[in-house]
This record gives C-alpha cells, sequence and structure tokens, in this order.
C-alpha cells in the first residue's frame, strides 16, 4: 500500500476520485465559524521548503491546521540547509523529531522520491513540487476546480461514476520546465479529460509524442475548442537559454489576452497556477475576468490538501495509491 | 627450481593443460608437468586469459584520496583481474605535468598490485585552452603514451588538431571524452522521453556524436591515431564503422555498464545509476554490444570512477557522475556476451586485453599464452556466480550499479609476472 | 485501493427478526408525537441524520412531524467521520454527506437522529461536530434502537425499542432508502457487521 504522494501517475481513476469527493466535503469546513476538526490531532506535519513558495506553504500548512495536526515549517532560507546541511541529514533529523509527514518542494526533480525510498525516514511524503517533475496536489486542486465548475457538461462514462470525462481542457506555456504541466497531464487523462499543449517548439519536451495528450504550437486554432485553458508562468530567466527571442514576442504569440479570450466558448474557464506574470503570460483583463477562476483555485487548494492528508494520515494505512513497481 | 605451476586451465577457453611459471615468464605448458618444489594454482578447468588491461580507471589520487588512492583501486583491479590500468589525468592537481605523472606511476610500483600507467592531460589543467607538456610526459619515467581531458572534452577544433599532431613524434594517442559542451549544460541524463517524464534535463546523443564526427574527420586528415572513450550511442557506433572502413586509425572503447544497463534505471532517481556519458536506451546498448562482438568498438575500458558516499547520497542533479567498475568489468562483459553467446573466450582476450595493451603501447601486457612471455595472467572460473555486495568491494568506494545483482564468472587468480597479485581464498 | 465503505451486507438467514416495517413505522409515529410533546410544538427544531440510516429516518421523522403539526421542519445530515476516536484502527475511511439545512443550527434545538444506538461513541462524536458548527440551544438525541452497552455517559432522548443484546450479537437495521425492505434483525457472531459507524465493527468482539 502507498505511503507517500509522490506524482499524479501514482493514482488510478478511483483514487484520484476519490480524493476529489473527500476535498468536496471538506470544502465545508471553511464556511463553518470553527474550521477546524479534530480528525489528524496529534499527528506532526513537516512543511519542508527548500524553495521559496508562500502561497503552497501557507495552503498546506492551512490544511494541516484545520486538521488540528502540528505544523512545524522548515525552509531553506537561514537553515541549516543553507550551510550545506544534505537532504539525508535533515531527514534524518526530522524522523529523529517524530515527523508523521513530510511535505516537500524542492528545486530538484526526484527529491521527494529519494526521501520516500532512501531509508532515511519512515514518514508518508507529499511531493508540493519537486524541481520540473511534478506537483501533484496542483494538479488535484485543478481537477477539482474543473469538476465544480463543468459537471454538466461531463460525460457519463462506460462504467463507474463521471469524473471530467470528454472535457478538452489546453495547457499553455513552458512546458517542458513544468512539473504543473506533468501533473495535469496525467490526472487530466486518467479522469478522461482530453489534453492539447501548447507551446512554442523549444518549450516543447522531446519525445512528447509518447504522452497521452495533443500538441500545438499555434494558440488561437486551439481555444474555441476547450472547456478550460491553464496559462502556465514564463519565467524570465528562460531567455537567457535562447528559449524565445523576447518577452514581447511570447506575449503576442503566446499570452492570454482580450482578444483571445473572446475566441474561447462561453463556459471555457481561464486557470492559473500562480504566481501570474501578468502581461507576459496572461494580461490582467483575462486573469481578472469573470472566466477566471485562478482566486478559486487557491480556495480550493486548501480543501484537497485537507484531502490528501487525510487520506494519507488518518487511517491506519493509506487509502490511496497502488503499489508502485520496484525501480 | 622455484615456480608456480598453474594446474588443469584452459588457455582462452581451449583444452586443459599445465602451465609453469619461473623468474616471471611462461616457462612451459603442457599436460601433466611435474609439480615438485613448486607452488601450485589449482585451475579445475578455469579459463586462462592473458592479464586485462584497462584502458579508462579513475584512481582519484592525488587529491581525493577519500574515494580512492592507487593502492585500493590497484587493489580492486588485481581482483578484478586486471594487471594493467591506465590512470585518468583528472586528479587534484592534474596530471598535466612530468610531476605528477611520475607519483602516480610510483605510486602504482609501490604498491605492487598492478601495473598503474598514468595518462597525461591533454591540456594545461584540463582547461582546454593550452597544450600540455606532451612530450615530456612522455619522457618521463612514467612513459606516457595516452593523452586526455577525461572528464571534459576537448572541445576546440584547433586544440584537438594541434594535440592530434603533435602526438604523432612519440606514438602518443589522444583519448577523446565526446561531450560537446554548449549541449550539454546542467544535463544529468540521456534526453528522451523518460528525461521529459521524470524532469530531468536531457543529454542529446548528438552531443556526442558530433564531437565524434569532428574528430574523426580531424584524424583522417592529420593522418594520425584516435582513442574514442566509452563510446555510448548506436550512431556513435555508426561513425565509427563507416570511419574504419575507409581506413581511419581510430580505436572505440565501450564501459561494460552501458553494455547492461539502460535509461530506465534513472527512474528509481537513485544517483548510483548517474554516470557520463549517460546510460542510453535499449537500442543503442544492442548496437554497442554487437559492435563489441564484430570489433568495430576494440575494447572494453571500465571508466572505473569512485565517489565518497555523500557524493552520490542525494538528489540526483547534485550528485557526482560515475559508477565503479573494476571488479565487476569481466564478469557483466560475461553476462552481456559471453552468455548471450556473441562472444568466445578468444574474443574477451582480444577486448579486454590485447587491443588495450597495443593501444596503450604496452610491450609486455596482451600477450599471447605461450613460452618465453611475460606471465600477466587472469584466471577465471567460468562456471561459477557471485554476488556483488559494495562493501566487500576492494575499493574505497561503494558507488557499484550492480549491488545486490548475482553476476557470472569469478576470478580466482591474477598473476602479475608470475607473481599472484590476486588469489581467491588467500587472506589480504 | 478506497477507503473503508460503510455500507453492509445483507443478514445471514440465522438472522431473528426484532421489527417489522410496520413496527418501525409506528415507532418513528411515536418518536414524532414524543419530539412534539417534549418541545411544545415543533419551533426552532432541526433534525439532522447520523449517516447512512440517520438520514432516511430524520426525513421520515420529519415528514411525520409536518403531518402532525402542520410545519416543515429543516432536515439535514452530519458525517461524524473526522470526530470520531478510533480512526487510527481502520485505512482512511470514506467520508459521508455533511448536509445542513441553511439557516444553520445556532439558537435551534437540534436533534440528533440515527438507527442504534450502542457504545455511545458516535453519539459523542457528532455532540463535537455539533459544537464546531453552531450552538444550539439544545441536543436531543433519537435512535430506532437501543442495544444498551454504553462505554460513555449518554443516553437516547428518543428510542424506538429497547433491544438488550449480548455482545456477541449484532443488530442489522435495513430501511428502504437504502435497502429492499424495512426490518430490524438481530444476528449472531460471525454475521455481518453493523453499520461502520457505532460501536465500529459490532458483533466481532471488537468495540470502541
Amino acid at each position: 500500500m502507498k505511503r507517500h504522494l509522490l506524482s499524479t501517475a501514482d493514482l488510478d481513476r478511483s483514487d484520484a476520485l476519490l480524493v476529489l469527493d473527500t476535498a468536496e466535503e471538506l470544502a465545508r469546513v471553511a464556511d463553518r465559524p470553527i474550521k477546524k476538526m479534530p480528525t489528524l490531532r496529534g499527528r506532526t506535519v513537516v512543511n519542508l521548503f527548500y524553495e521559496d513558495s508562500t502561497r503552497t506553504r501557507i495552503s498546506f500548512e492551512a490544511a494541516a491546521k484545520r486538521l488540528s495536526a502540528d505544523v512545524i515549517n522548515f525552509s531553506a532560507k537561514g537553515s541549516s540547509v543553507s550551510k550545506g546541511e544534505s537532504l539525508k541529514d535533515t531527514a534524518l533529523t526530522l524522523a529523529a523529531m517524530g515527523a508523521d509527514a513530510v511535505v516537500v518542494r524542492h528545486s530538484m526533480s526526484g527529491a521527494p522520491h529519494r526521501l520516500a525510498h532512501a531509508d532515511w525516514l519512515d514518514a508518508h511524503v507529499i511531493n508540493a513540487g519537486d524541481g520540473t517533475h511534478e506537483h501533484p496536489t496542483q494538479a488535484l486542486l485543478d481537477a477539482f476546480t474543473l469538476r465544480r465548475h463543468l459537471r454538466d457538461r461531463v460525460e457519463t462514462p462506460a462504467s463507474g461514476a463521471p469524473a471530467l470525462d470528454g472535457l478538452h481542457v489546453a495547457i499553455v506555456g513552458d512546458v517542458l520546465h513544468s512539473r504543473v504541466a506533468r501533473s495535469n497531464v496525467h490526472l487530466l487523462n486518467t479522469l478522461g479529460a482530453r489534453v492539447t499543449l501548447v507551446a512554442p517548439p523549444t518549450l516543447m519536451p522531446m519525445n512528447i509524442e509518447d504522452w497521452s495528450c495533443e500538441l500545438s504550437y499555434a494558440l488561437d486554432p486551439v481555444l474555441p475548442e476547450v472547456d478550460a485553458v491553464m496559462m502556465l508562468r514564463v519565467q524570465s530567466e528562460r531567455m537567457d537559454g535562447s528559449f524565445f527571442p523576447s518577452a514581447r514576442e511570447y506575449s503576442r504569440r503566446y499570452g492570454l489576452d482580450e482578444r483571445r479570450l473572446n475566441l474561447m466558448a462561453e463556459h471555457a474557464l481561464v486557470m492559473h497556477p500562480g504566481p501570474m506574470n501578468r502581461g507576459l503570460e496572461i494580461s490582467a483583463s483575462a486573469a481578472d475576468s469573470p472566466r477566471s477562476v485562478i482566486v478559486e483555485q487557491v480556495r480550493n487548494g486548501v480543501s484537497v490538501r485537507m484531502a490528501v492528508l487525510y487520506l494519507l494520515l488518518s487511517g491506519s494505512e493509506p487509502a490511496i495509491g497502488h503499489q508502485e513497481g520496484v525501480a | 627450481m622455484s615456480g608456480l605451476v598453474l594446474r588443469r586451465v584452459r588457455p582462452l577457453g581451449g583444452d586443459e593443460v599445465d602451465v609453469l611459471i619461473q623468474d616471471g615468464l611462461i616457462a612451459a605448458i603442457g599436460a601433466e608437468l611435474p609439480v615438485t618444489e613448486v607452488d601450485v594454482i589449482e585451475g579445475n578447468g578455469a579459463v586462462l586469459l592473458p592479464g586485462l588491461v584497462d584502458l579508462h580507471t579513475h584512481l582519484r589520487e592525488p587529491g581525493r584520496e577519500d574515494a580512492e588512492t592507487v593502492e585500493s583501486g590497484t587493489f580492486a583491479a588485481a581482483r578484478g583481474g586486471f594487471t594493467a590500468v591506465f590512470a585518468m589525468a583528472n586528479t587534484t592537481p592534474v596530471a598535466d605535468s612530468a610531476a605528477v605523472v611520475e607519483q602516480v606511476w610510483r605510486l602504482g610500483q609501490e604498491a605492487g598490485h598492478c601495473d598503474v600507467h598514468p595518462v597525461g592531460a591533454v591540456s594545461v589543467g584540463l582547461r582546454g585552452e593550452q597544450l600540455a607538456e606532451l612530450g615530456t610526459m612522455a619522457d618521463s619515467a612514467a612513459q606516457v603514451r595516452v593523452f586526455s581531458d577525461d572528464g571534459h572534452c576537448v572541445s576546440d577544433a584547433l586544440l584537438m588538431r594541434r594535440a592530434l599532431e603533435y602526438v604523432k613524434a612519440f606514438d602518443g594517442v589522444v583519448a577523446q571524452h565526446a561531450q560537446e559542451p554548449s549541449l550539454t549544460a546542467g544535463a544529468d541524463m540521456n534526453e528522451g522521453a523518460v528525461s521529459a517524464s521524470l524532469g530531468l534535463r536531457g543529454w542529446p546523443r548528438v552531443a556526442e556524436e558530433a564531437i565524434i564526427a569532428r574528430d574523426l574527420m580531424l584524424t583522417e586528415y592529420l593522418g594520425s591515431r584516435l582513442h574514442l572513450c566509452h563510446v555510448s550511442t548506436a550512431g556513435s557506433v555508426e561513425l565509427v564503422r563507416q570511419a574504419k572502413a575507409r581506413g581511419v586509425d581510430v580505436s572505440a572503447e565501450v564501459t561494460p555498464h552501458h553494455l547492461m544497463l539502460t535509461e530506465e534505471f534513472a527512474r528509481s532517481y537513485d544517483p548510483v545509476f548517474k554516470v557520463n556519458p549517460p546510460l542510453r536506451t535499449a537500442s543503442d546498448l544492442e548496437a554497442l554490444r554487437e559492435a563489441l562482438a564484430d570489433g568495430t568498438i576494440d575494447v572494453v575500458g571500465t571508466d572505473h570512477a569512485p565517489h565518497a558516499d555523500e557524493d552520490k547520497d542525494s538528489e540526483w542533479s547534485c550528485a557526482s557522475f560515475g559508477m565503479l567498475g573494476l571488479q565487476t568489468a569481466l564478469s557483466v562483459v560475461v553476462e552481456a556476451m559471453v552468455r548471450t553467446g556473441r562472444l568466445d573466450w578468444a574474443g574477451i582476450a582480444d577486448r579486454m586485453s590485447i587491443r588495450p595493451a597495443s593501444i596503450g603501447r604496452l610491450t609486455d601486457q596482451g600477450r599471447p599464452i605461450a613460452v618465453g612471455e611475460p606471465a600477466n595472467l587472469t584466471l577465471v572460473d567460468a562456471e561459477a556466480d557471485w554476488v556483488v555486495d559494495p562493501l566487500e568491494l576492494g575499493s574505497l568506494s561503494r558507488n557499484s550499479p550492480f549491488a545486490g545483482r548475482t553476476l557470472p564468472a569469478v576470478i580466482v587468480a591474477t598473476l602479475l609476472r608470475g607473481r599472484p597479485t590476486y588469489l581467491k581464498g588467500a587472506v589480504r | 485501493m478506497t477507503a473503508v465503505p460503510t455500507r453492509p451486507s445483507d443478514p445471514s438467514e440465522d438472522a431473528r427478526p426484532v421489527l417489522d416495517a410496520s413496527d418501525i413505522a409506528r415507532a418513528l409515529t411515536r418518536i414524532a408525537h414524543e419530539i412534539v410533546e417534549r418541545n411544545k410544538g415543533c419551533a426552532d427544531l432541526v433534525l439532522l441524520g447520523i449517516p447512512s440510516r440517520g438520514v432516511p429516518l430524520a426525513h421520515r421523522i420529519a415528514a411525520r412531524l409536518e403531518e402532525i403539526e402542520g410545519t416543515s421542519v429543516p432536515v439535514g445530515s452530519l458525517d461524524i467521520t473526522m470526530y470520531r476516536d478510533d480512526l487510527r484502527t481502520q485505512p482512511a475511511r470514506t467520508l459521508e454527506v455533511t448536509d445542513l439545512p441553511a439557516q444553520g443550527i445556532d439558537g435551534a434545538v437540534v436533534v440528533l437522529v440515527d438507527d442504534v444506538l450502542f457504545s455511545g461513541r458516535t453519539t459523542r462524536a457528532a455532540l463535537d461536530a455539533v459544537s464546531d458548527i453552531g450552538r444550539p440551544r439544545a441536543v436531543q438525541l433519537a435512535v430506532l434502537v437501543d442495544r444498551g452497552h454504553r462505554e460513555l455517559p449518554i443516553r437516547a432522548d428518543y428510542v424506538g425499542k429497547n433491544l438488550p443484546t449480548s455482545l456477541r450479537e449484532s443488530v442489522h437495521v435495513q430501511l428502504l432508502e437504502l435497502d429492499d425492505r424495512d426490518a430490524v434483525t438481530l444476528g449472531m457472531d460471525g454475521d455481518v457487521l453493523d453499520h461502520g459507524h457505532d460501536a465500529g465493527i459490532a458483533g466481532v468482539g471488537e468495540r470502541e
């Protein structure tokens, strides 16, 4: 039985639906005067953040606290890590402190995987974003948001409960370096949706034909066809690697602006994992338009993370994830 | 008379004979030689090979004695059946002067486990800007004939040209580590579907092939001699095949791990599988095996790269590149090539002893098993298996990708000029 | 793998019937009258059913209250999974639906409705859940069956049937809304469980 959430590829359809349904119930907690339940009382959740990310860290912290878990925040800056302590020693320290779950955000792909499998600690490992590899809770909250808004447009599957069947989602931007894109491609496919990736050729990974999605180098033809568009953040550092010539050209060819919004269907949603570069990949008017669910994504993040913590930690064994293959 | 008899051994896998060794030379070969007043090593049908020669090893001394020393590395080499190793120049300080190469050569002599032939750097400090004192190193006590910036590529075409020309004066060879730096900046593993899904920066095959193509053309143009370290792709193999057909004087090398492991192992994110050049695809592996079988690839070079635990016990992207190889090399090659019927023992002798000795211009290694020849020999139990335990290997380091695996072919004895440098069952 | 569901399967053939459909109907009618009598009407009442079977029972009682008093009483469901004290003994459980009436419960008289009262731990969890949701004026408890063996100082205000049982027995409630009939049966050890929530895995020797 899997103890960790490292990648959305580890979740089958029933696991993913379980997370979404659980999050649905837990979302109501936010509407109560006392936004807390005693479920994880006595458990310790450590936020091990090697990369700065106030938004995600606060979201996990809120999720853990609403379940009455104790939260310890460990951020790289100013800690022993910045003085050169290795991942291994940090893990051994956390194990000695009795962490039940470690939420890891790291700039290097595979770091949570190492923590989960290297015998340094016994805790459940939740990947909060590793390098350019995966960000599973982001994909889960994106799916949760999609389901909430587009429930009426979902097709009935051949068997089982409907998920996101038949929906078409475009993911636009720096796919090559995006962990959000990778996690979303796996999860959207698992939940029955269709994905189109849109990016300049320099920002698409090699051998991407093996991924179950369509590709397009042009944004305009794709927009009328989709139920939602997910804009990815573009880092200006990418210009140093000659991935695209200038911010202006990128924005002109791939940015979501008012004109492009009008190409989209009435019901289609605008999403962004944040933080946004207003004016680069998304214009201010697109970000603030009525179809934008960007703020709601953040709110849904807490419910989804509560669901993940609950399902991994509350019982005698976790409720999600199947056996991993041997490395 | 004093001496040593190897009883019931099969030279190159042939018929059983006894071999008498006296004064460091093979004195007699025959059936049932008299064994009075001599030491005896019972072969029990073991295969007798010329002592293995590794053209590509990292002994880390001077500079990283925490990972390996000349003594520990050659100890591991002897256990792996090697009687001579070529020690690469990327030490600290770099082996770009007579002083450093002589130091390494002398340390090898003192340890006495196998012959150590230091490789001289092509460029000062491995910086790829200025030729190192190649001639002085060739004339030194170490008698350097192989020059390499391995670890780094000699990427500047002009510098490579000069090096290829210059070494002609003393029958030297430039051994190129083919890796175009600008195409591989920050790269961690082979570029392909696996790297895309793992979120690791990819190392395109063309970064190796483009340099090889260029250097083959330079070598042909200059009438020089070139050696290509650790060839890893099917495309590289094809380039070498075509160049040899045109008569270019080039030799190519493959590592044992590239004959056995693919990029799929990176999925575990365990840095023991992180290596330069990276593990490639199954079709590359197949092309390399075929090329070693038909001789397009001339030699197996271990690229033995010891690393201290803390350099490997980390996130993939932080970890150092490299794998141990000396002690597992023959076993891995037997598994990949002999057990699959692609190469026989004569072929093993050729790729792991005769040709490497020839490329390195060694006159006393890779010799035929015949009367009068120096007794640099390796005895292998071809039928036995062993389990690789990193804690039991001779190296100071533990980064073997074969940890826990059962491999064929157990070394029974290694003899350096008639003296056993390794004897199975003997206490060190 | 899935979380532990709370739907039991059918009782065994040896199970002894205790209440049939008409017994259940009469009990619920009586409970409805008792609620009206005790609270002097239906003002400020909110019925909260505890999933799974407490919910259809709450709806049936609400329907009867409307017949008696002519006013409609708000009904909701209150999942208590997150407040259980035995979560660590089993794999993580699926959450049930919590559906509260729009006006909330502050100042109301909340009547919790459940099918079986056993150890009392479910009721304790429900009280904790209620106090995190709001501040009712009072909380009362209505159950279809009280089988005894309390482990906490909890008692029901309204009981459909008092059913003394041994710990080796299991009580099985079936309701048309979720099963194929209305019935309460009593089985022996080895029968499938009672509902997931009350008393955990009752009848198999493991109690909360």
